[in-house]
């Protein structure tokens, strides 16, 4: 929506120099727009294949994505839902991930539960989760054998690398200034080293803009998760706001009548 | 009926008006209250700040028939009113977003008494009552921030509570009674939940209801600060007063619904404001083991935060932090002023308010930031400023050359 741009655009230049100063990656624009029915529903069906064996949505139901995708009963629940799940159930994933728990769990297999990501797009804020998926490179130093620039160090493997391929990330060192401090780098940094640009070493199945579109449509998908409601305050927002125009203006009109004899 | 009053109404109002003074009522406080014709622009806030309240009172309540005041189910409570509860996302960005802007309205509503000088004689009950109200909020708001107990609910009670720890002797033992444990936890919660929706509301609803009967006692002043009672016509009506019902329920229906237009377009397309009304961190559950990477207050408190964090000291931090507060109930005593209103007043007041204003404002900025050495030096300078504004205040204001006020207010029909 239109008006939605302006302000967000308005709002990003007003909060920018606010936010800058705590974040140590330039993230990229992902584009993502949770409006576009489509891309929700291709991130959805990227979801369930290559997140949700791990990743819970415990927040959001299997029942209300239906509804807000447009999908039908049994499109969730043949294609998409873990088998036994019900149509209302909420989506919690096949690897128990609580620690305490007494069945094999994801912290056996990461070292550290694959989080719950009902809640990361809010969280993390716009565009982290795509820039995250376009942002691992191989690292033989990580137990899983990937890295992420985004994210330095974290335990999740490239899960999507045969779609993507596999790119190299060139590090250079860090600059230090007259005093031989570190200079913090401008893309990212990761143990140390400032990284610089990436190289795709090896093709993926999807090329370089199939595979951009893949990270825009789970972006676009973790941000519905992260609030649904977003697609009813966009839907509502621009009737309420003509409504409350009107109002003003026969209030302003009620007003002007009264203070007349004003004198 | 011996005894009985004698009403004008007949019908069921006139039943009730013999018994309780239905009329009487209604014309010292609407009906006959005489208010200056000449309110601006500032004076749309105090009618705006009402609106607000009764729109946290009647959010409120529904919220409170959602949400689960227990450190176990408070953060998926919220999600639940958030996705399950139909409407439930419009009432809980309500609170919350009303929750900002009533402090906007407050902030604005207590600027406008700062320039024109409404907090002097007669009315500085007026103030104190306001100051107290101002108070209230705070805490209010503050306990509100804690329930829906996220990473940013958790760590700000951490840090607010912890602050009491500074005082000396009794500290210690007064943030173990406060939290009714060792750090934010379950009695924590529950405690602040008694407080936001019970206590604190009947104090604040009490104060505001002062409020009102002490301004009505003495009047409304006006950007003039010219008192009106003291012209009257032959039947003792202010000749600069009109009835505040209908021309000043008219006028502010006409500033609420400007008021809502705003107020909807941050709800329904930017309700966590770029992270300022509902910060980032606070989507995330409350965890005791992870601390966030930068606590930072809501932005209504950041002024107060910078100011805290400026000072190198924790004790004097916090009496700096209390003292700002508190040195406002002075303000009418430490005003020498012979005029109210800043248009006849002369150059070190307007001077004064206008540093005044930046300092407050850049202290609002600062206090969101992370806090480099450079920011720290300048909270300083602002803390300087806050404080040199009222400090300097009896001998600025007596100094200063004023203008004549005239008789009448100034007003020009539209």
């Amino acid at each position: 929506m239109r008006i939605n741009r302006i302000l967000g655009l308005l709002l990003a230049l007003c909060s920018a120099p606010l936010f800058a100063a705590g974040a140590k990656v330039h993230l990229m624009q992902s584009g993502a727009n949770i409006s576009d029915q489509a891309s929700l529903q291709r991130g959805a069906g990227l979801y369930f294949s290559y997140c949700a064996s791990c990743h819970s949505l415990q927040y959001m139901r299997y029942s209300r994505m239906a509804q807000d995708l447009g999908l039908t009963e049994a499109q969730v629940m043949e294609s998409l839902a873990f088998p036994g799940a019900k149509f209302g159930d909420t989506i919690v994933n096949a690897m128990p991930a609580g620690a305490g728990d007494k069945l094999v769990g994801g912290e056996d297999w990461f070292g550290k539960a694959p989080p719950d990501l009902s809640l990361t797009a809010r969280v993390r804020g716009k565009d982290w989760i795509y820039t995250y998926l376009m942002s691992f490179y191989p690292d033989p130093t990580r137990p899983a054998g990937w890295n992420n620039v985004v994210f330095p160090n974290a335990s999740m493997p490239h899960v999507m690398w045969d779609r993507q391929g596999i790119q190299h990330a060139n590090f250079v060192d860090m600059e230090k200034n007259e005093k031989g401090e570190d200079l913090p780098c401008k893309h990212g940094e990761v143990n140390g080293r400032c990284f610089e640009s990436f190289e795709l070493a090896k093709p993926g199945t999807r090329s370089a803009e199939e595979y951009a579109q893949d990270a825009r449509d789970l972006e676009a998908f973790l941000q519905y998760v992260g609030e649904p409601a977003a697609l009813l305050r966009e839907k509502y927002g621009l009737w309420v706001i003509l409504y409350l125009l009107l109002f003003t203006g026969f209030a302003y009109m009620l007003k002007a009548e009264y203070w007349r004899d004003v004198h | 009926m011996a005894g009985a009053r004698t009403s004008t109404m007949t019908g069921i109002l006139g039943w009730l008006d013999q018994r309780i003074p239905v009329m009487d009522t209604w014309n010292k406080h609407v009906g006959q209250y005489w208010t200056p014709k000449n309110f601006n622009f500032w004076y749309y806030f105090g009618a705006l700040a009402g609106l607000v309240l009764v729109n946290q009172i009647v959010t409120g309540i529904w919220l409170a028939m959602y949400y689960k005041p227990s450190a176990a189910e408070a953060f998926a409570s919220v999600e639940y009113i958030m996705r399950d509860v139909e409407w439930g996302w419009l009432i809980r960005y309500m609170h919350s977003t009303g929750a900002s802007f009533f402090f906007i309205v407050v902030y604005l509503h207590m600027f406008r008494a700062l320039i024109y000088g409404s907090y002097q004689k007669p009315r500085e009950l007026v103030w104190i009552l306001g100051m107290l109200i101002f108070l209230a909020l705070m805490a209010e708001a503050f306990m509100g921030y804690v329930l829906p107990w996220g990473q940013m609910s958790f760590w700000g009670a951490q840090v607010i509570i912890s602050l009491f720890g500074a005082i000396p002797v009794i500290g210690p033992d007064l943030v173990v009674w406060i939290q009714g444990d060792y750090l934010p936890s379950d009695a924590t919660l529950n405690k602040f939940f008694a407080l936001h929706v019970v206590a604190l509301p009947l104090a604040i609803l009490a104060l505001v209801g002062l409020h009102i009967i002490a301004l009505h006692e003495v009047g409304s002043s006006n950007p003039d600060g010219v008192e009106i009672k003291k012209k009257k016509d032959a039947n003792g009506k202010p000749l600069d007063g009109i009835p505040f019902h209908p021309y000043f329920t008219v006028k502010d229906t006409f500033g609420a619904g400007v008021f809502f237009t705003i107020f909807a377009f941050v709800l329904f397309f930017e309700p966590t404001f770029g992270g300022l009304f509902l910060e980032k961190d606070n989507f995330a559950v409350a965890d005791p083991m992870v601390t966030p990477a930068s606590i930072v207050p809501v932005w209504y408190f950041t002024p107060y935060y910078a100011m805290l964090r400026a000072i190198p000291d924790k004790l004097a931090g916090v009496a700096v932090m209390g003292a700002a507060v508190m040195i406002l109930f002075l303000l009418p005593w430490l005003d020498r002023s012979p005029v109210r209103s800043i248009r006849y007043r002369g150059p070190l007041t307007k001077i004064a308010i206008t540093l005044f204003v930046i300092a407050f404002v850049v202290l609002c900025y600062l206090g969101l930031q992370s806090g480099s050495t450079a920011q720290l030096w300048v909270a300083r300078v602002c803390t300087v400023i806050y404080f040199g504004f009222f400090l300097l205040m009896p001998w600025y204001t007596k100094i200063d050359s004023t203008k004549p006020v005239p008789e009448r207010v100034t007003y020009h029909a539209h």
